[in-house]
Parts: C-alpha cells; structure tokens; sequence
C-alpha cells in the first residue's frame, strides 16, 4: 500500500469518527430520533475489510451500527446523514432511519435491527452470486451477541453445505448490549464455534487496520475463490455505550481506559507519523478539513433537505406500478364458475 | 383444457416458470430427491438439477431468509414450507425482513419471493400440524396474500406470483391437494388481486376463500334445493381484500355468512364484516352470521375434530339464520 493510500485510510477513519460523533451533537439537539448505534472505536473493522473487497461489485449487509459500513461500502455520506435527519434525500427516503440505512446501487443491501437476521439474507445474497456465476461475494459483518441467535447455527450450516460466497465478519466487541460475553455464551472465542460447521476461521486484532487488511485479504482470496464460507472474528471495543440511552454502567473504567489506549485512528496515525509518511501538523490539517466537510458538506445538505411528504405515506409498502398482467384486479370477464 | 389434480397445478406453474426464467428457483424440504411432500416439486430436481431445486435442513426461518436475501439480488426464489404451523419459526424473517425491507428502504430494496404452504385441517393431525393462521399473514402490511380454491388459480396464481415484485404468500391447503379443476391447455396467468363470484344468487352471499369456498358451494345446492339463491364469493387473496366485489354481492343480496376454518377472534370474517359496516352497512337486512372453527388448539380425535371445524351445514344453518328461516 502506497503512502497516499495510507494517508487516504487515516482520513476517512478520521472522518467516520467524526461523523458519528457529529451526529450524537444532532441526537442531543433533537434533530435525530430513534435510537442511534455509533461505530467510534470500532472504525479499523468495516474500514480494513471493505478497503480489500470491492465495494459496488460485491455485496455488504449488517445490523444496526450501520452508518459507517455503509459509507465505505460506497453510499454517500450526505445521504446517510440525510437519513438520520429522517430527510427524503436520505438513503432510504427516510423510512428507514439510522438502524436501516439501504443503497442497493452500490450493493449495501441494509442495516438491520433484528440481532442475527442477516446472517441468512447474507447467505441469501451470496446464493445470487453463486447462481448467476459471478466472482462477486458477500460480506456480513454483525457483532459476537448475535451469534447466540438460532440464525447464526442455521446459516453458518447452509453456507458450508451449499458452498456459498459468503465472508462472515464477527466484530467482537465484547458486549451485547450490556452483557459481557462471559456471562452469555459458553464459547467467548467466537471463531471456534464456526468449527461445529467446517467453517474455516481466524481471529485477529480488530483495533488496528493493518492487521485487519492482512487477514481480510487472506479470507476473503478463500471466499471469491469459490472455496464456500470464511469466519472472521476481530477483537474490538465500542468507545460508546450500545446506543444514545446506555450509560456503560456493566463496563469498569479500567477496561474502558485499556481501550480507549488502542484507539484505532491513534495506532494507524502513530504508525504512520513514525514512518513519516505524516507530521503531527499533517494529522491536525486533516481533522480540520474533515469537520469542514462534515459541516459545510454532510451536516448542511441533511439540514436544507426536505421531509418526506405526508401524501407520500403510504408509498413503497408495496411495488407502486404493479403490472396488472400479475396483479388484476380480476376482470368480470375472467370470472368462472 | 385438462382437468388436472391441485398438485399437478402447482407442479406446472414451477415448472413453466423455471424454464421461463433461470433466475427462478424452488427451495424447501424434501421438494428435491424426495419429491415434495405434497408432490408439488415432483420430477422438477431431475428437470432442473440440485441448484434450481434446492432440498433445504428444517431450518425454516433461515432458508426463508436465503431466498430473500438471494431474492433480493434478483432471484425468483419459490419457497415452500411443509406446514403453515411450521411457518411460525419463519416469521421473524418474514415478517420483520421481507415484508418491511421495501417500506424501510425508501423502495430502494425489494423482496419478491414466493412463500407457498398448506394451512388446514386435514385428518387427525392434531394441534401442531392443523392451524390455518390466514388471519395472522392477512394483517402484515409489505405482503400479499392469495388462497386459490382450486387447480386454476393454484397454477395460475403462482404463476403470477413469481413474476410480482412483492413477497406473496401462497395459502394451499392439505386437504385440496387432490382435488381436480379444469386448467387450459395455454399458458395462464391468474391475478392476485380480486374476489371471484363463483355462482352467481340473489338471497344470500356466502363469502369463503380456499376450503371454505367449497363448503359454501355445498351450502347453496341445499339452499337452492329449498327454494334459495345464493351467491358464492371466493375472496381470493386476503390481502389486498377487494371491497368493491364484496360491496357489489351485499348490495344485491342484503344478507352475508362468512366461512373461515380458523378461528373467529381478529380473524377474516371479522375483516370482512368491518369491510361491509364500512362500505354498505344501509344494504344490510340482517346481521352477519360468521361460520368458524371451534376456539380450541385443534383435537386428535377424529369426533373432536369434526365438532371444531365448521362443514356444509353449518354454513347452510348459517344462512337459513341470516334468512330468518330459523
């Protein structure tokens, strides 16, 4: 990876956290709803992992904590602030809102709320490759408490039966929601229990991003070269409570404080200081710019956008130019007794 | 035109439809090697090869989630579930996944899978393999759901079904499986919107939907045998519900029954008298009178069976109420 790259790498995991953290100031002002699951410390996963796959050709679905994943798999920024603000420019029009960001265009095929759901829809988009004989993956990315859903068992056992594409990315950050995962699941190595079903898997630190690329270059060479399913598991640590409400009560300021030392954009921004490939001064210009951008760019284009209209409620429940050779309605003619 | 089994039926409509579009593609258990359980799917593996009809694990909830994920990027996936009870695991993937994943994605996104599977009491199945459940599918916004009465719209709605862009929900029935219609020798392709009347009548409107149609069929030879017209609606699809059709039959009529196997609670009939109270409550002459099952998990045995699920005659006691003959 060449210096401009890299430099490319620390920027936009500066500008995810700053995104996020930017759209925590617009929950606290109201202008955001719902419930709100931020990324911040968790940036090297999605970002190293969707730097080796090819974002726009193969296919990326995950849960709730979806804003930056989405993004990097190639949806707009703008647009996926949009949809926190509940704006029509949002990705989904705003229906969808921050747990369900969606831009089929670039194959981010959704964030979902039900723990373990995509699992299965993953595999799913992963059948479609296989079928249409693509080279074309499919990448799951959801947390280790989903791994304690029934999904998980009866995905992880289709995929390998069947062969399928599909990279699993556990991002293990330890807790689902507010239990440790000590304290829920038997096995805490996840990428063990992926050995019930002859899943090949790995696990590797999650917090910096050079490590992340290496394994998921390795895994996902596996899953496009037709060898069925691969199991990434990556040690990491959300800096935030679970979402808006969560004060981190069950956590110890210790552990937090360990952490909070293996911040993801400190290791690649340190590393890439050493290597003087930037200065203190270089780093400082590019946070600058990126609030700029956040501001003037992402923040105001979600701020100008118009609401979705009220007329428009009941659109998109079902196709809205349904062909009537499929749908009818049946014709006095077509009656029979 | 052949008069062919209800099975046969289903069998066709894969059959064309797989060989129409090779995106198309059945999965469920035991529908390849096996055959099918209700020999839908028969011959179909040995026709289309074991990537096309695809013999699932009992893991309903997450094949079906498969075939949407795999619909999702433009497959066609035919997903058949043994038993509707069975259907039960697989609702958070339909439910929370398929029908909502259109609305939540602004359009962006869409599910157009099949899900095909028989409600129904059949013969001393007891309680975990004789729930009906149309009333639950019916009340999910996102989803369409039809319940052919017979082998024409058997075939010619699941026909329509693959082609449609939005999740529908095909309800057959274990009882139907054998029963024979005449289908045309042509290609067909049956809408999945609007109620049918069945026999036209000018004394009383029995309103069923897939078995229950059958037994108002029944119900109105007797009727007519005693000197009384009536008018036979099959609903079709339970939703979109077709008011104007139901309308149209009470404005001529004045008098309604309503037969569902299930059970009555927030169930179809209920539906369906809201719909007439809402769309032509001044054409009523009587109550409505709803023919239903008993409010029971349904027994083994074969008496207790009989009592809890409604037949001809109740529909026909139904009607002769309505007609203040009682």
């Amino acid at each position: 990876m060449n210096a401009s790259d890299q430099k490319r790498l620390l920027r936009e995991m500066i500008f995810y956290r700053r995104f996020e953290e930017r759209s925590f100031e617009a929950y606290m002002e109201r202008k955001i709803g719902g419930f709100l699951h931020l990324y911040s410390g968790q940036e090297a996963v999605a970002t190293g992992v969707l730097e080796m796959a090819r974002c726009g050709h193969d296919y990326v679905i995950t849960g709730y904590r979806d804003h930056i994943h989405a993004i990097k798999a190639g949806a707009p920024a703008r647009e996926v602030m949009a949809e926190l603000y509940g704006k029509e420019t949002g990705s989904s029009r705003g229906r969808g809102g921050s747990m369900h960001i969606f831009d089929p265009t670039v194959h981010f095929m959704g964030g979902y709320a039900l723990v373990g759901q995509p699992f299965p829809l993953a595999a799913g988009l992963a059948l479609a490759c296989k079928h249409k004989g693509t080279d074309q993956i499919a990448i799951c990315f959801l947390g280790d408490g989903a791994n304690n859903q029934g999904t998980f068992h009866e995905t992880m056992n289709m995929a390998s039966v069947w062969k399928l594409p599909v990279l699993f990315v556990c991002e293990n950050n330890l807790y689902a929601i507010g239990t440790r995962i000590d304290r829920s699941t038997a096995v805490t190595d996840q990428y063990k229990r992926v050995v019930a079903y002859d899943i090949p898997s790995s696990q590797h630190d999650g917090q910096d991003i050079d490590v992340v690329m290496a394994a998921a270059t390795d895994a996902i060479a596996h899953v496009r070269s037709g060898r069925g399913p691969y199991f990434i598991e990556f040690m990491t640590y959300r800096q935030r409570g679970h979402s808006m409400s969560d004060s981190n009560a069950y956590r110890s300021k210790e552990e937090e404080r360990l952490w909070m030392e293996r911040d993801p954009l400190k290791i690649y921004g340190e590393r890439l200081k050493k290597a003087k490939i930037l200065t203190e001064k270089d780093i400082a210009a590019m946070e600058k710019s990126v609030l700029e951008e956040i501001e003037n760019d992402i923040v105001r284009f979600a701020e100008e956008s118009p609401e979705p209209r009220v007329e428009d409620l009941n659109k998109y429940c079902l196709d809205d130019q349904p062909d009537p050779r499929w749908i009818g309605p049946l014709g006095q003619g077509e009656q029979h007794g | 035109m052949a008069e062919i089994a209800y099975w046969e039926a289903i069998r066709r409509a894969h059959d064309e439809e797989l060989a129409h579009d090779r995106m198309v593609i059945a999965m469920g258990e035991d529908i390849g090697v096996a055959g099918g359980t209700y020999k839908a799917t028969s011959g179909l593996y040995q026709k289309y090869g074991a990537e096309r009809i695809i013999d699932t694990p009992i893991s309903e909830n997450s094949y079906t989630g498969i075939g949407i994920g795999a619909s999702m990027a433009g497959m066609r996936p035919i997903i058949e579930i043994m038993s509707i009870n069975f259907a039960l695991l697989a609702l958070d993937t339909l439910i929370n996944a398929a029908a909502k994943i259109r609305y939540m994605s602004g359009g962006r996104a869409s599910c157009p899978i099949v899900m095909r599977t028989p409600g129904g009491t059949a013969h001393q199945l007891a309680a975990q393999h004789s729930a009906r459940l149309a009333r639950m599918f019916m009340s999910t916004p996102g989803l369409r759901v039809v319940t052919p009465r017979g082998p024409l719209d058997a075939y010619g709605m699941l026909k329509s079904a693959v082609r449609c862009n939005d999740p529908v929900i095909i309800i057959e029935h274990e009882s139907m499986y054998n029963m024979r219609g005449e289908v045309p020798d042509e290609e067909t392709f049956r809408p999945l919107e609007g109620a049918e009347i069945v026999r036209a009548g000018t004394d009383v409107t029995l309103i069923g939907y897939n078995y229950s149609v059958h037994l108002c069929l029944a119900a109105a030879d007797k009727l007519a045998a005693m000197g009384v017209s009536a008018e036979v609606l099959d609903l079709r699809a339970l939703r979109p519900i077709d008011r104007d059709t139901i309308r149209r039959s009470v404005e001529k009529t004045h008098k309604v029954v309503i037969a569902e196997e299930d059970e009555a609670a927030v169930g179809v009939g209920s539906e369906i008298i809201s719909v007439i109270i809402e769309e032509c409550f001044f054409a009523l002459d009587a109550q409505p009178v709803r023919v239903h099952a008993a409010d029971v998990p349904v027994p083994y045995n074969r008496q207790l069976e009989k009592a809890a699920i409604p037949n001809a005659d109740d529909v026909l006691a139904a009607a002769l109420k309505v007609l203040g003959r009682v």
